[in-house]
């Protein structure tokens, strides 16, 4: 879940903020990191480059992208299916 | 055109304009083909999960128009109209960049959304919550004034309005590596100290961001005012530039001789400047001029920095040393014309006035 | 400061046809333009539906008189200019100011992806001729060099909405006395840079778009270019024909909402309808017939609804996206369905509102899915609106 904390400040640019910062199931929409829709969109390409998924839906987003524990269970899960 | 009030300016530019208390005392010299901005520390201003997303063209605009808020003790006005002839460039690079580099897949949508060219607008919008009239105009080199012109006619048709207005454009990689390819730039690294002496082919590249809050009242504290604001485009030859400007002149019932100062948008190209030293010698014949490109470089929305300065100028009834060339001037500064083209296509006038 | 201004004149080439008139057939028969990609050299090609004017560059080219080397947006430009100023007959009055006012999105950059492609590898590479027209002002500039205008050109781009705020602007300089005549409008060329963005974004249907159905699936792209001749009442009078309609009312607000997505009350969407009939003087009930939005995306036609609902309850006039027929034209979009509104307003015409199946259950109200001719119409409201909470609306109305 580390790396993915420190893949997503990347992708989303949130330089003022290190992985530790974020807590595994803290919201990252919302009250929480406040990340909005256009992020979303940025989270579905970065789990097509690094972990070869494809969300086609955008309104599975707010499920997916809950917390770092959400996604970190949608790759596991999605992964395993692939396997 | 109704007269407008100019109650408030911000700037960031190559010089130190932005929140300094002086008035461009001391020349911040460049060794190089192009003049980059000062930047201030944008996260005083931006909350930094807003800020993550901007390219520096959006975060000096958002800047300094807040910045010109300020100043005007004005937290939302009527109306924010923006002129820019490239727009956000850093983020279409970086969007036709990655199509190619990822041939058309997977690509992120940020870049996209942020190369809009009414971005800044609507950013400026979103921060201050500004609901009213919203317009972005990407006229090349007449986009500012196409931007002062509309907010003018704005102003002219509601009562106690105010009007946010500015003028920006970025210098990229992408875009200095073509502009040169093109030919628009010294080959030699000149320094800005001696752009006009250097009589040869091209320019030095520039930017910058400059607002205003224009009002159709006067309020005290004011800067200058605007009378008029007019373009026109390729004229054939230098008589018809000269016959544009003498009508405008007439149609403002302005006497050369009452010209107190002239800005002129000389940038070193010696092609580009024989336009300026022609009509010195007829219409603007013996009015005591300044040059500013030497300053911020050269770029479409250029007159934005030429307002600032010019309006600066009549509200310190002062010429900074550094603009003048050992012209003697007189004081009191109370009525600035200032005279550019870009690449002889795009020509515009703006007359100020003091209030 | 002129009260009124009259549309005198129409231009217009979309996916549905290079003309006014072959576009008002295929409205009147229902006849789309969208379909496969020929013309756009992309991957997407197959699998992303889009409505393309169905010439390829030389063929526009031949068709505008621009060189082939110039960007395609400025060939659509042309084309509908040229259409638009002719159909108004100014030309014939000596010494009229007139202005060239257009808005586009993307400017020149179907060439600029050509250049990009070597440069990025190579920074002394691509051919400079297919960079310089990249601005969005040079588009513009080439077309009013060709029709011969010189008095006033400006190029706004405020992305979906842009073209209404071209005819704004262009009524305003008018009704000021700036100019006489203006051609206002605007032009956008499909280009794997808008596509590929719409695409990141995820709003494209990948079948043919249903604007304002429960089921739809997001916007197709399209393509083309529309203006009309604004002229002030005295240049009214010396013209041989009517004109079609007046240009009774406008506003521009801001959402201030989201960079991308409309508010779910639809305030900016309400803001532009509401101030655009508070400036023509009429209420809600006075409005015949609304040329949508109506993308087709869940956000707009749920948005651009529930403005419609707050606003028109109960009295709901027939209304229609004809993005459905020319798919999502982007800073082009104002000034096509300006074109259809001004002839709406003049011959009563209503659009259908193409492969509506399921109409969305949160409004009481169903767009119009036939061709009607209903002159008791007197006025239209056209909407658009476009990134960054841009709001815009115009009404024009019968004379």
């Amino acid at each position: 879940m580390f790396d993915l904390k420190e893949q997503i400040i990347d992708q989303l640019k949130i330089k003022n903020l290190t992985p530790e910062d974020i807590g595994d199931e803290e919201p990252l929409f919302g009250s929480g990191l406040g990340l909005d829709s256009l992020d979303v969109l940025e989270l579905i390409v970065l789990l097509k480059q690094k972990y070869k998924l494809r969300v086609t839906n955008a309104e599975d987003g707010p499920k997916v992208f809950r917390s770092i524990k959400s996604m970190a269970e949608y790759i596991t899960e999605k992964q395993v299916q692939t396997a | 055109m109704m007269k407008v009030y100019i109650r408030s300016a911000a700037c960031i530019s190559p010089q130190k304009t932005f929140n300094s208390t002086s008035f461009l005392d001391k020349l911040v010299t460049y060794e190089d083909n192009k003049l980059t901005c000062i930047e201030p520390d944008y996260s005083e201003v931006i909350d930094p999960r807003v800020i993550r997303r901007m390219s520096r063209v959006i975060k000096m605009s958002v800047v300094s128009a807040v910045a010109c808020l300020k100043q005007a003790r004005v937290a939302n006005p009527d109306a924010i109209v923006t002129g820019t002839a490239y727009g956000c460039l850093e983020d279409t690079g970086t969007f036709l960049a990655s199509m190619v580099e990822q041939d058309e897949d997977p690509i992120t949508p940020t870049a996209f959304v942020q190369s809009t060219h009414n971005t800044i607008g609507a950013q400026i919008a979103l921060l201050i919550k500004c609901k009213g009239y919203n317009n972005t105009f990407v006229s090349g080199g007449a986009s500012f004034e196409n931007a002062l012109s509309d907010s003018m006619m704005l102003l002219a048709e509601k009562n106690n309005a105010n009007i946010l207005v500015g003028g920006m454009d970025e210098i990229t990689d992408m875009s200095h590596a073509v502009l040169t390819r093109l030919g628009l730039y010294k080959r030699q690294p000149v320094s800005n100290i001696n752009l006009f002496e250097a009589k040869s082919k091209g320019t030095i590249n520039g930017e910058g961001s400059a607002f205003f809050l224009l009002a159709n009242s006067a309020t005290e504290g004011d800067l200058a005012c605007i009378d008029a604001v007019s373009t026109f485009y390729k004229p054939v030859d230098i008589t018809e530039t000269t016959e544009q400007v003498t009508s405008f002149l007439a149609a403002e019932g302005v006497d050369k001789n009452d010209i107190d100062l002239l800005i002129t948008g000389n940038n070193g190209d010696e092609k580009n400047d024989a336009v300026y030293s022609a009509l010195q010698h007829s219409v603007f014949d013996s009015i005591p001029t300044v040059n500013y490109k030497n300053l911020c470089g050269e770029y479409p929305t250029s007159t934005a920095f030429a307002l600032w300065i010019g309006a600066k100028m009549i509200k310190t009834n002062s010429i900074p040393a550094i603009l003048n060339e050992g012209t003697a001037i007189a004081t009191p500064i109370k009525k600035v014309l200032i005279y550019n083209h870009y690449q002889n296509s795009y020509h515009s006038l703006i007359l100020l006035s003091a209030c | 400061m002129n009260a009124i201004v009259f549309v005198a004149g129409a231009g217009v080439i979309s996916g549905i046809g290079n003309n006014v008139t072959e576009c008002l057939n295929s409205l009147r028969n229902g006849d789309a333009g969208i379909g496969k990609i020929k013309n756009l050299k992309t991957n997407h090609r197959g699998l992303l539906p889009a409505s393309e004017v169905k010439l390829n560059n030389s063929e526009l080219a031949a068709l505008s008189g621009l060189l082939l080397s110039a960007p395609r947006n400025a060939m659509l430009s042309m084309v509908a200019a040229r259409e638009a100023l002719e159909d108004s007959g100014i030309s014939s009055i000596r010494g009229l100011r007139t202005g060239f006012v257009s808005a586009t999105t993307v400017g020149g950059m179907d060439k600029s992806e050509d250049f990009v492609i070597d440069f990025i590898a190579d920074r002394s590479k691509g051919r400079l001729r297919d960079i310089i027209n990249h601005e969005c002002g040079n588009v513009t500039a080439l077309v009013a060099e060709k029709i011969g205008i010189k008095n006033h050109i400006s190029t706004i781009s405020t992305a979906c909405s842009s073209s209404a705020n071209a005819i704004m602007y262009g009524a305003r300089l008018i009704k000021h006395n700036i100019l006489d005549a203006v051609i206002a409008g605007g032009t956008d060329a499909i280009t794997r840079f808008t596509l590929n963005g719409f695409n990141t974004l995820m709003i494209l249907d990948e079948q043919y778009c249903k604007p304002f159905d429960e089921n739809r699936k997001g916007l197709n792209i399209g393509e083309g270019a529309g203006y009309v001749v604004l002229v002030s009442p005295r240049v009214a009078t010396l013209l041989k024909r009517d004109s079609y309609c007046s240009v009774s009312g406008y506003c521009n607000a801001n959402d201030v909402y989201h960079q991308t997505a409309t508010s779910p009350e639809g305030d900016g969407p309400f803001a532009a309808m509401s101030g655009a009939l508070s400036m023509a003087g009429l209420q809600p009930q006075d409005v015949g017939y609304i040329n949508l939005h109506g993308t087709g995306t869940l956000n707009n036609d749920s948005s651009e609804g529930m403005a419609i609902k707050r606003l028109f309850d109960p009295y709901y006039p027939k209304m229609s996206s004809t993005k459905s027929f020319t798919g999502h034209t982007l800073g082009a979009s104002a000034g096509i369905e300006a074109v259809f509104s001004a002839l709406a307003a003049q011959q009563g015409f209503v659009y259908p509102n193409l492969r509506l199946q399921t109409p969305m259950a949160a409004f009481p109200f169903i767009p119009e899915t036939e061709f009607l001719i209903d002159t008791r119409i007197k006025h239209v409201l056209s909407n658009s609106f476009g990134f960054g909470g841009n709001c815009s609306s115009l009404i024009f109305s019968k004379l």
